[in-house]
């Protein structure tokens, strides 16, 4: 029996929540023209909605409930004190829009978490505003299209984006009109620098870098990679998704990266919350520092020894522009600020050592029973392959939902898109070595039925609410709301 | 504190590994940048943290502090308990997106009885899970037209009554594309209302976009614009103020073929700017060609009701560099929240609420046009934000309302060179008939200098 | 095994057409159809009368898993579309060089169907996308 929806809940008459009559003395409605003749919303009591939402919430696993090793996704525990400052009145109830002078609070806050977010990644510059990683990334692509432009150098519209890239990589690139060069990946995992070569000229406007890449492999050629790009005229965006690995172990500017995007839903402990919000701050270099969407947070008066400085919103002299409305997601601003003002230096350095003790740890249980593509030291996620050629009918995605009948969220499957039937795990490193051996014991005896009973694969899920859904029908019924197909061909 | 490992620990998956010291897991990282030091404050317990940001957030001057007549795209509303009681669910906040169904039945459903409920609201056939804001939920618009017409229709016409910030964004986002903005030049008639964009519309238009109630409060009827788009072969987009829809004719009504809004007002708190939530709906023609996340019904294998993520062969993760948006998240917890709230207020409670920021923002705009020097900017109905002409810069007038604990309207000179003088007043039902005596009285004050 | 028939010509985006006089008629391939699996959703983007080129894209084609645009293999001007498409796009997976042709084409220059495969070319080709 599933949860009933909304509308079929609704009984005429009821309602969860009433407001005061009106103080005030009532003026004519606009014509009726203007109104709307029905509203149909669903009539329900506070209790019923509670409940409704509830039993809703136990169909779903989460973080609270349990592992989650998906590979890139970095599920790590969202601490509940980000929560509670998040909340704070002071916070909560203020207007974006507000005199600077009445929220000096917030933009303090905003101010040392560019400053902080600037120090870990070894930037000059950082814009709060992005909404998401994707967001960031389109902010960090018009920003290198507007150096260009700015140089008069108008012929740079190609971007190369490695094999193991994210996904969105290209369709942002697109976006902002570039044209996508894919680069291969050699054989160790690394950028391959032969290809990378013949693509380096006058066209170039950039490389796409993810590193760590998606294999979980820290690129050995870096520095040489960085060092090529520039050298041709073009700039190099990091993909910051794989920040976890990173913290206080390299500084992504140091290493010669002009932009990237810091993920503060992966990286800095904001919660997923079933698809967003996210937020996806981006850091650049000194060059770049003017172009960063405005605005930013800055001192905009020093004080003297009797006021302390005044914080304010200040437009870089040749911002690309908004993104989007206001200052970005303040709330996540709140929570990855909570987190780390908890950490410090050495805590941030310990996240990262022990998000790569625990992949390693993870991979030396797995590696002799699933086969290992890339054998190399990983950084905070690996890449195995869900397949034995002795079993030919049983694929990744069957290993996937079968760990979930050992209470398993399931590692990110089919990508990267380089490796055969792809598992791709992250285990973070707010998981004990007790839960990983307990997921690399499901991992093991999974194997092990893939060879004796590779049915009991096919026919997983067993356990869940829900068996697997026909994708099919969903896509050609397109039943998008309550009781109607958006589907009526005409 | 959030990390489990015991020395114990350590020791005995170094071991399983292969390695004496956990510094050889990072031999990969060139020698020279390896292990920086980073100059970042000490770390602090929960207990200090809680102190450190309970002191900045006292540093503020909230809407909890003031009475706030602020609005301009955010609005502040009552958050029933209810909502963030469901928002605090684990279950909820710490999931992932829901690529996995059998795992997410409760997220899945969540979202697709929030399409369900925009559709409702908006008058449309499909909503999709929700784009980051308004502002960018208006340059998905854009770009989902430009798509519809294959490039061939490069022209949008943009109301200068669109909030700035809405088209600062799409301008953005348009910087590398041949898209042409037209329609909010500054020689554009703010007092006109949506007939001075028909003589804008042609063959090349791809999309009008309008706001609804506009940035200056004003409510149109947008039929006949709809109509003149359709003659031309252009798409209507229409931004809009959800909590306007609980009493207004919905766009649908009026034939839009896109309403994208920002959906703070139900039941988001304002957070300084977000996360808010960017709606995003359409007619059952072009939901192939809308961007984000859609949520469809079906069944298992066991034959029961199930939830999936459907036509995702239009996302970035599939389509690539053909997508005509890189999104792949939705505002998912501010997509709970607006759906929880519609649930509970329901169609009596949502007109009632409506009805008040109604009533309050009439009551008080007549207050202040019956006061010598100030008067309303514009005739037009409006919701429950409006525009006055004041006798000072309204930078002035602020300061001086904040000394009574009023946090004044919004100065629309910052945007509109022309209006000089013209503030945009938002009531909510959050104002009290004090509160708003309390304005009119000190705006009196104000201007007797 | 992909079903390919001997009296088409083949294009390495594994679009076939079907030259009879000056007049070529268009589809997917069978082993195009396979690889995108269950087919919900095609749509021809171009209309009867239109002058294209080749390469142009004709059509989009969508699968739960992937989406595929569709090109022309020929240059020339479209003389017919194939409305029943729409309406039943699964027809794609189960007669893809029947039911499901897409467009038909007077070209305009016949020299483009040199460089074409014939079956056995397009076997071979098929045969080395694994």
């Amino acid at each position: 029996m599933g949860e009933p929806q909304l509308c079929d809940l609704s009984v005429p008459g009821r309602q969860g929540i009433r407001f005061p009559q009106p103080d005030v003395p009532l003026s004519d409605l606009p014509p009726a023209g203007l109104l709307r003749d029905e509203l149909p919303l669903p009539e329900m009591s506070e209790l019923e909605v509670i409940r409704h939402y509830t039993r809703l919430s136990q169909l779903n696993y989460s973080i609270d409930t349990g592992y989650y090793p998906l590979g890139s996704c970095t599920m790590k525990y969202n601490p509940k004190v980000n929560e509670e400052t998040v909340r704070l009145p002071g916070f909560a109830y203020a207007h974006p829009l507000q005199p600077v002078e009445t929220v000096q609070g917030s933009l303090v806050l905003l101010y040392n978490l560019q400053e902080w977010l600037k120090e870990i990644g070894g930037f000059a510059g950082i814009t709060l505003q992005p909404a998401a990683g994707a967001h960031g990334e389109l902010t960090g692509v018009l920003i290198i299209r507007a150096y260009h432009r700015s140089r008069g150098d108008h012929k740079r519209d190609k971007i190369l984006i490695p094999d193991s890239a994210h996904g969105t990589n290209p369709a942002t690139s697109a976006m902002s009109g570039l044209r996508v060069v894919e680069l291969k990946s050699d054989a160790r995992g690394n950028v391959d620098l032969e290809a990378l070569k013949l693509e380096c000229d006058d066209t170039l406007a950039g490389l796409m870098l993810t590193n760590p890449n998606t294999l979980g492999l820290f690129d050995e050629n870096v520095e040489e990679v960085i060092r090529m790009v520039h050298q041709a005229g073009g700039l190099v965006y990091g993909d910051g998704a794989n920040m976890n690995a990173l913290l206080g172990i390299v500084r992504p500017g140091d290493l010669g990266i002009d932009v990237l995007h810091y993920n503060l839903h992966k990286t800095f402990s904001t919660p997923h919350g079933g698809g967003g919000p996210g937020s996806g701050p981006v850091g650049v270099a000194e060059n770049l520092v003017d172009f960063l969407p405005g605005p930013i947070v800055d001192v905009i008066d020093m004080g003297d020894e009797e006021t302390p400085p005044l914080y304010g919103l200040v437009q870089p002299p040749k911002s690309i522009g908004r993104v989007k409305a206001f200052h970005g997601h303040f709330g996540m601003a709140v929570r990855a600020y909570t987190y780390l003002v908890m950490h410090g230096a050495q805590g941030l350095r310990q996240i990262a050592e022990m998000a790569v003790l625990n992949a390693n740890y993870l991979l030396s249980r797995l590696r002799d029973t699933y086969h290992l593509p890339y054998d190399r030291v990983c950084m905070h996620e690996f890449v195995l392959e869900g397949r034995w050629p002795e079993v030919p009918d049983v694929h990744a995605l069957d290993i996937a939902k079968r760990l979930m009948d050992y209470k398993f969220h399931p590692p990110t499957n089919y990508f990267p898109l380089i490796v055969h039937e792809a598992l791709m795990i992250e285990p973070t490193e707010t998981e004990s070595k007790e839960t990983l051996d307990t997921f690399a014991d499901a991992m093991l005896k999974i194997a092990e039925e893939a060879h004796t009973n590779p049915q009991l694969l096919k026919d997983a899920p067993h356990n869940t609410p829900v068996g697997r859904v026909d994708e099919v029908k969903a896509a050609k019924e397109l039943v998008l709301c309550c009781g109607v197909s958006a589907l009526d061909r005409e | 504190m959030f990390t489990p490992h015991t020395d114990a620990d350590r020791e005995a998956m170094l071991r399983a590994i292969g390695i004496d010291h956990l510094a050889d897991l990072f031999k990969v990282v060139p020698a020279k940048h390896r292990f920086p030091d980073l100059a970042l404050p000490p770390a602090e317990t929960e207990m200090e943290a809680v102190a450190e940001l309970q002191n900045l957030a006292w540093a503020n001057e909230s809407a909890r502090d003031l009475a706030c007549f602020l609005g301009a795209g955010a609005y502040n509303h009552y958050v029933p308990a209810a909502v963030d009681a469901v928002l605090r669910r684990g279950e909820f906040l710490t999931a992932y997106t829901p690529y996995q169904p059998e795992l997410s039945q409760g997220t899945l459903q969540a979202i697709f009885e929030y399409q369900s409920l925009v559709a409702a609201l908006t008058g449309m056939d499909v909503s999709n899970a929700s784009h980051y804001d308004g502002a960018t939920a208006v340059a998905e618009a854009v770009n989902m037209a430009y798509a519809n017409f294959r490039g061939k229709r490069a022209k949008i016409v943009l109301s200068p009554a669109l909030h700035p910030q809405y088209r600062q964004t799409v301008r953005t986002y348009s910087t590398d594309s041949p898209l042409q903005l037209v329609g909010d030049g500054p020689e554009s008639d703010l007092n006109a209302g949506p007939e001075a964009l028909l003589p804008l519309i042609d063959g090349e238009t791809a999309l009008v976009v309008v706001q609804y109630p506009d940035f200056f409060g004003r409510v149109y009827d947008y039929t006949s614009l709809a109509e003149a788009a359709h003659a031309a072969g252009a798409l209507l987009c229409v931004a809009i103020n959800p909590m306007a829809l609980g009493m207004l004719k919905t766009p649908g009504q009026m034939g839009a073929d896109i309403v994208t809004g920002e959906g703070q007002p139900l039941g988001i708190p304002m957070s300084f700017g977000g996360p808010y939530l960017g709606l995003f709906a359409t007619r059952k023609e072009f939901v192939r060609k809308m961007a984000g996340r859609l949520v469809g019904e079906s069944i298992d294998n066991r034959g029961q009701l199930a939830y999936v993520l459907t036509l995702t062969a239009r996302e970035q993760h599939i389509r690539r560099e053909k997508a005509t948006s890189n999104i792949c998240s939705n505002q998912g917890l501010m997509a709970l929240g607006s759906a929880v709230y519609m649930s509970l207020l329901g169609k009596n409670g949502l007109r009632q609420v409506a009805e008040l920021n109604y009533h309050k923002a009439h009551h008080a705009a007549a207050r202040i046009h019956d006061l010598p020097k100030y008067s309303l900017w514009s005739g037009a109905p409006f919701f429950n934000e409006f525009v006055i002409q004041c006798p000072l810069p309204v930078a002035e007038i602020n300061d001086l309302l904040l000394e009574h604990d009023i946090l004044g309207g919004y100065d629309l000179s910052q945007d509109y060179p022309a209006l000089t003088h013209h503030m945009l007043v938002a009531v909510t039902e959050m104002n009290s008939h004090e509160e708003i005596e309390t304005l009119v009285e000190a705006l009196r004050e104000v201007s007797n200098g | 095994m992909s079903n390919i028939p001997a009296n088409l010509k083949f294009a390495e985006s594994n679009e076939w057409i079907l030259v009879e006089g000056s007049t070529g008629t268009v589809g997917i391939s069978d082993y195009a159809q396979n690889q995108l699996s269950d087919i919900v959703f095609a749509e021809i983007v171009v209309a009867e009368g239109d002058e294209i080129k080749q390469g142009d894209t004709i059509a989009t084609i969508e699968s739960v898993k992937a989406a595929a645009d569709v090109y022309s293999p020929v240059s020339g001007k479209i003389v017919a579309i194939n409305e029943d498409l729409g309406a039943a796009p699964e027809v794609i997976n189960s007669s893809p060089y029947e039911a499901a042709w897409i467009i038909k084409i007077e070209l305009s220059d016949p020299a483009e169907l040199k460089p074409l495969m014939d079956a056995v070319a397009y076997g071979a080709h098929v045969e080395s996308q694994g």
